[in-house]
């Protein structure tokens, strides 16, 4: 069985986090990209979203 | 004419989203300059040193608030601050009409086959979404930088325990089966695969390759620090075993800066058991291949590829270059977007005995006490943590960099000016045609030299060949690598300080 790594190389589907253009400039390309629409957690704060994470 | 901000707080967007959206603002008619960016303290700072300040809310301003400033006649700002809104939302939507997604673990419920999540979210956030990532069984891809480097190893050890790979934090290029991620060139696929710690030295290499007529099978970068001794080299290990098991690679190319000494052995012991040739390119560690070039040259020959010897210096253009330059003139300056390129030319001129300063020293060198003020020989690397925070880096937004250009350029004492260009997805549409105007206008000032390297090929859409032409048909001396623009920068600098010596020797 190949591992997900090994997959990656043969062929990749990604998913895009942060700057938008680093998604489409592989979508443009041919491959297949899933966008997520992120925003800083918890308004910035990491402390309140990693305690937000553990009450999830 | 006049300046104006307004600030938005907790609006979050990417900086080259935002560098976008400034561009749309600044071609409104009327309006001089504009600018949209997080308030980091940084942005800040180069706005107040531009004529913004003193506006509601500016100076509270903090990094997860955004600013929009914008300068002109008064009637055009005041009517575009009065709609700003307008161009945040002519943003492309999300592509494909795509429902939207809030988390990893969202995209991959819909994509069950998704196998590399690209991460490009400010540094204090990323290691969050890497573990998330991996935790949903992806490869990770991190872009970001300002990760800590314990929770890089922590990253890294899990990633290996999965029987996946983290590529980064600080990784800017990597070519997983013919796709380019980040900042990649498009090369053609090919017999020869790359491991790299080092972003633009993966895409000089690269390009190298291509341009000799072979091609890459993939291109795994590992992140700056993945060499050092906390990380131990742990994903260069899983690229390389990757490789070896991979069909479509029949020589392998490691390419970094100097690892810790116990982890170079680590690596030099893998690569001896390892059942295909291999090329290890350690920049700076005085062992050969020395340089990029070399080391194109070596992965070429083990692949069987016959490459044409590129075109050398010549010495008329050595001499041409020294007849324009006033004996006053001795130094050069390095304004670079590729970090591993600043880092080469460091090495070309060390290894000479030549001392060059910069923000980034590489071992034995001096580092710049303020980045923003050259002294003596200097390399600058525009794409530096000070330089980048909460804007795009200089291979997409060229702000930075022209104004450090016309400021070297109105230094008398500078000879040379040492530029790279780096061409491929996400960099700029026209990095020739973003600094050509700033060369030109210290041309007029002043004569002082411009040498460059492009780093791309004919296939990447900004066109290698076209590029090149440009910086030429402007009087720039392109060399066929960053290594050679460096070399023949050396030759003239050498040649300045012997002339100096010898007008001494008349005088005395």
């Amino acid at each position: 069985m190949q591992t997900k790594l090994e997959e990656a190389l043969r062929k990749p589907v990604f998913v895009n986090v942060g700057v938008r253009s680093f998604g489409d400039s592989l979508r443009e390309a041919g491959y297949d990209v899933i966008d997520v629409d992120w925003k800083p957690p918890a308004g910035g704060d990491l402390r309140i979203a990693d305690l937000l994470d553990e009450l999830i | 004419m006049v300046r104006k901000t307004v600030v938005r707080k907790n609006r979050y967007f990417d900086s080259v989203f935002l560098m976008q959206v400034a561009r749309r603002i600044a071609a409104q008619p009327g309006i001089s300059d504009a600018s949209a960016v997080l308030a980091t303290e940084a942005n800040r700072k180069s706005l107040t040193k531009i004529g913004y300040a003193g506006d509601a809310g500016f100076d509270t301003a903090g990094p997860n608030d955004l600013v929009v400033a914008v300068s002109g006649d008064e009637r055009a700002v005041d009517a575009v601050l009065a709609n700003v809104e307008q161009f945040f939302t002519h943003a492309t939507p999300i592509a494909d009409a795509q429902p939207q997604r809030h988390s990893i673990a969202e995209a991959v419920a819909a994509r069950p086959d998704a196998s590399v999540a690209v991460i490009s979210v400010p540094g204090e956030f990323a290691a969050r979404e890497a573990r998330a990532a991996l935790e949903q069984g992806l490869n990770v891809f991190l872009f970001s930088s300002n990760v800590a480097v314990e929770d890089e190893l922590a990253l890294k050890t899990d990633a290996r325990q999965r029987g996946l790979i983290v590529m980064g934090p600080d990784c800017g290029t990597s070519f997983l089966g013919g796709a380019g991620v980040g900042f990649a060139n498009a090369v053609r696929r090919g017999p020869i695969g790359i491991v790299a710690s080092a972003g633009t030295g993966m895409q000089e290499l690269a390009s190298l390759i291509h341009r000799a007529g072979s091609g890459i099978s993939h291109g795994i970068g590992t992140g700056a620090r993945d060499l050092s001794e906390g990380i131990g080299g742990i994903s260069t290990l899983t690229a390389i075993e990757v490789l070896e098991n991979d069909d479509a690679t029949t020589v392998i190319a490691v390419l970094s800066k100097p690892p810790a000494a116990h982890v170079a052995r680590v690596i030099e012991e893998r690569l001896a058991r390892c059942t295909k040739p291999t090329v290890l390119c350690l920049l700076g560690s005085g062992r050969k291949p020395a340089t990029i070039d070399e080391a194109a040259a070596l992965a070429l020959q083990a692949a069987g590829v016959s490459h044409p010897a590129p075109a050398r210096r010549s010495d008329e253009m050595l001499a041409r270059a020294l007849d324009q330059l006033s004996p006053e003139r001795r130094y050069i300056r390095g304004v670079f977007a590729g970090g591993t390129l600043c880092y080469q030319a460091q090495v070309i001129f060390r290894d000479a005995g030549i001392a060059v300063r910069s923000n980034e020293p590489l071992p034995g060198m001096a580092k710049l006490a303020n980045p923003d003020e050259s002294l003596e020989h200097s390399f600058i690397d525009m794409g530096a943590e000070e330089f980048v925070h909460g804007r795009p880096h200089p291979m997409i937004d060229a702000t930075l960099r022209r104004e450090r250009i016309e400021r070297e350029g109105a230094d008398r004492s500078v000879a040379v000016i040492l530029l790279d260009f780096v061409l491929g997805a996400i960099a700029s549409n026209d990095p020739a045609g973003d600094l050509l105007p700033s060369i030109r206008k210290v041309q007029q000032q002043s004569p002082i030299v411009f040498v460059a390297s492009v780093c791309g090929t004919d296939e990447d859409t900004q066109n290698f060949a076209a590029q090149t032409r440009a910086l030429e048909d402007a009087g720039v001396l392109v060399f066929a690598s960053a290594a050679e623009a460096a070399a023949f920068s050396l030759d003239v600098v050498r040649r300045l300080a012997e002339r100096k010596e010898l007008v001494h020797a008349d005088q005395a």
